[in-house]
């Protein structure tokens, strides 16, 4: 073989095909993958992603946002010992915890649109084992050096050089691990005081403990367990082949162009035979170390990298590109038959999906912004159910809590409609058995009150009569309504 | 035991010797990962061991070389919650009821404190949230025997009803009008019938109330007045209202009247410490009925 040919093969000589790998035993050990460097189109998306969601990820907690005196002013933050979560302009309390399924039912179906339209989309470029996993590896190139050269130190004897390198690459591991398991813990924390906190020790044990465990998370899992993850402990590989179908898009190798496959010499004819030059370029790149020539495979995270190593191969030989692209089965078949390819996005599928999506977010979208600042939550007394009163009057004592989302002092009106009759007493004010009653709620807080209601026992018509409870806000005239029974003795 | 222990062919690996219906199994050796956890946790344990208590004796235990206790950390605990509560319960046994109600913090301390005590003291008798059952008196409503102020609910806890370990008890006692024979058959229910007529009701037999209404002044009027509004000075009930502790059917007063029944509540004083009695006072006061 000429030189340069010889360098074709050079690299990736050890690379196992999965036919050779038929003829392994059943059981196998874990084999170390070194995915060798690679550039190209979907290398530059994924690089592209890859800064742009991690800038989100670090820098998010650090953005600010006004929301008045006396409230966080972080944009995002989930403020576990007050119990609010805030994003941007939207504030969220325990009881509406609804959003947040909301937020994960849009994301599920999300996922199952892009996955149906672009196959493993999600997992090739997106998903944080991808990215943290890629963002370690471009680490480990760069003190250890490309796949021939990892290889070859992996083999050495243990020197000075190697294990500088080792730990050098370890620390560098570490640092970001740390960094990453830090700026977990900043979606909880105010960023800029917790970082102070944080280096001078001021910070709870369970902070440092968080820390921890997602920096020993991420080196485990971005450092050694890498493709392991996806393929073995990860369940979306199992059952993202419930949402292709075979007009997804998916990392193909298109078999009828590179059949049959086989070395080829430079100057030789390409008749007879396929464009694939049996290189494995495709394989040496794949960070799950599988032969896409195989077709579909599990552990295939549709990252692209093969595409980029082939394109490459096919410019050096003067073949056409694309020999590894993303593809449909549906056009492969078509393809093979020699017939035009089509694509088809608008199906039955992804319209459902994004029927569904539409609506979901439609509601949610709806219900944040006509979200009520003003709640008000009843309990009627268990013991006892009710009362009678001297003059054979009916009385009810009932919890009534006024959530005041807002962060000024609530003033409002409290009257009941429903019985008539019906008057009040307020524990703790003076004013006893009065139509409507004045109550007050501190900024973004509950206020508590003890009503007691008083029914004339001939106003009474069964021994369960459901009483309104109206609450108006003074200063803007909104209203609540909370419905309870009134107890009273059997008639 | 193993008897055909082989080597395959593909791994080089031994098998165990066994074989299940043609199925033979590699001796693959344990994941190391696995056996480093596996040796990790024997050494934790055996820290563990010497550290705190562990391998029983005859009589007895080793109990760890830092000595340490559960019971102690439990004793500790506790410890701790009294003291972190003790600046409230002094505040409370101190401080007067009212003022004690106007300050919002000890207000709500006393009455999760005096919930609490009632649950634990009163509930019996007086039933949860003070509803009170057949013959013992309601404490959520308008009606009181002994009065419904702080200072009234607060005595009445003290020395208790009819308890007589206790010289200040609230005590009243109505004469047993049937039994001693102060009235027959007739004159009791001829009273009853008018005492029904009191609150507003329509006696069973109007000539008979007419006729018990002298014997009411007479015998009656003296403890619950002439009205029938009672006398709490006396612990005398009030009669014109629609309460009736022990029933409201003609029936039930002709039996009150005959062998009257009289209920007991213990002194709660020197039994509860007197930040606890405020509690209670104020949780009581606070069940509705309070004035
Ligand atoms: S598919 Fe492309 S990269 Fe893979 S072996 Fe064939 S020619 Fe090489
Ligand atoms: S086969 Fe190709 S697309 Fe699939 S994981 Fe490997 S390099 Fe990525």
């Amino acid at each position: 073989m000429p030189d340069d040919q010889t360098q074709l093969y050079a690299d990736t000589a050890d690379v196992q095909s999965r036919e050779e790998q038929k003829k392994a035993p059943l059981f196998a050990g874990h084999v170390k993958v070194y995915p060798k460097k690679v550039a190209g189109v979907v290398r530059r998306y994924k690089w592209a992603v890859l800064i742009g969601l991690l800038a989100i990820y670090y820098l998010a907690p650090w953005l600010r946002w006004d929301r008045g005196a006396g409230v966080p002013d972080q944009a995002i933050l989930i403020d576990l010992p007050n119990r609010r979560a805030y994003f941007f302009f939207i504030e969220i309390w325990p009881q509406e915890v609804y959003y947040l399924t909301v937020i994960l039912i849009v994301a599920a179906l999300g996922l199952f649109l892009a996955t149906s339209l672009f196959g493993r989309i999600w997992c090739g470029f997106t998903c944080p084992q991808t990215v943290w996993t890629d963002l370690f590896m471009w680490v480990e190139r760069l003190i250890e050096g490309d796949r021939n050269a990892r290889m070859r130190l992996d083999k050495a004897r243990m020197t000075t050089g190697k294990a500088a390198r080792k730990v050098s690459k370890h620390a560098v591991w570490l640092i970001i691990a740390f960094a990453t398991g830090g700026a977990w813990v900043l979606y909880f924390q105010n960023a800029p005081t917790f970082v102070v906190d944080f280096f001078t020790g001021q910070a709870g044990v369970g902070s440092y403990f968080f820390v921890g465990l997602f920096t020993a998370t991420t080196y485990l899992l971005a450092g050694w367990a890498r493709e392991q993850v996806c393929t073995y402990m990860c369940p979306w590989p199992r059952f993202q082949a419930a949402l292709l179908d075979e007009d997804s898009l998916v990392v193909t190798y298109q078999s009828w162009r590179g059949e049959p496959r086989g070395k080829h010499k430079r100057g030789t004819s390409w008749d007879d035979r396929g464009d694939c030059i049996d290189c494995k370029a495709c394989v040496s790149v794949c960070p799950t170390g599988i032969d896409i020539r195989d077709g579909i495979q599990l552990e295939c995270i549709g990252c692209g990298l093969c595409i980029d190593a082939c394109n490459d191969i096919m410019d050096k030989v003067g073949r056409p590109r694309e020999l590894i692209t993303f593809d449909s089965e549906r056009n492969q078949a078509l393809a093979a038959e020699g017939k035009p390819k089509r694509m088809r996005i608008v199906r039955p599928r992804t319209i459902a999906y994004v029927v569904v999506l539409a609506l979901l977010i439609g509601a949610m979208a709806i219900g944040l912004s006509s979200r009520s600042t003003l709640e008000l939550t009843l309990a009627h007394d268990r013991s006892p159910l009710f009362v009678t009163l001297s003059d054979g009057d009916i009385r009810n004592g009932y919890e009534v809590r006024i959530l005041n989302k807002t962060h000024e002092e609530g003033v409002y009106t409290l009257a009941l409609d429903g019985i008539e009759g019906a008057t009040m007493s307020i524990a703790g004010q003076a004013a006893d058995d009065v139509v409507e009653a004045t109550l007050t709620a501190q900024p973004d807080s509950i206020a508590s009150y003890r009503v007691f209601v008083t029914v004339p026992a001939a106003d009474l018509t069964s021994d369960r009569v459901l009483l309104n409870f109206i609450l108006t806000d003074v200063s803007t005239g909104a209203t609540v309504l909370g419905e309870e029974a009134f107890r009273g003795p059997e008639p | 035991m193993p008897t055909k222990v082989e080597k395959d062919a593909l791994t080089g690996t031994e098998t165990t010797g066994h074989e299940w219906d043609g199925i033979k199994e590699l001796n693959n050796p344990l994941p190391r990962w696995w056996l480093y956890i596996f040796y990790a946790t024997i050494i934790f344990s055996v820290i563990w061991m010497l550290l705190y208590p562990s391998v029983p004796w005859l009589n007895g235990y080793f109990g760890g070389l830092l000595g340490y206790q559960q019971r102690e950390v439990i004793e500790d605990q506790i410890g701790n919650a009294r003291q972190a509560q003790a600046q409230f319960l002094d505040a409370i046994a101190e401080s007067d009821l009212t003022a004690l109600s106007e300050d919002p913090d000890l207000f709500q301390f006393a009455l999760t404190g005096g919930e609490a005590a009632y649950n634990n003291n009163c509930a019996p008798c007086h039933g949860l949230g003070g509803a009170g059952q057949a013959n013992y008196p309601v404490l959520a409503d308008d009606v009181w025997l002994w009065g419904g102020s702080m200072e009234d609910i607060h005595h009445t806890l003290d020395v208790g009803v009819r308890w007589e370990e206790n010289q200040d008890t609230r005590f009243s006692l109505m004469p047993a009008y049937g039994t001693l024979g102060i009235f027959d058959r007739d004159q009791i229910r001829d009273v009853a019938n008018y005492v029904l007529t009191l609150s507003g009701q329509a006696a069973p037999d109007p000539e008979a109330a007419e006729r018990g209404a002298a014997l009411y002044a007479e015998q009656c009027a003296l403890c619950h007045m002439d009205d029938g509004s009672g006398d709490r000075l006396q612990g005398s009930p009030a009669l014109n209202d629609q309460l009736w502790l022990y029933g409201g059917e003609l029936e039930e007063i002709m039996a009150q009247i005959s062998a009257p029944r009289h209920g007991v509540m213990p002194a709660w004083g020197g039994r509860l410490d007197p930040a606890t009695l405020n509690m209670l006072t104020l949780y009581v006061h606070s069940l509705g009925g309070g004035e």
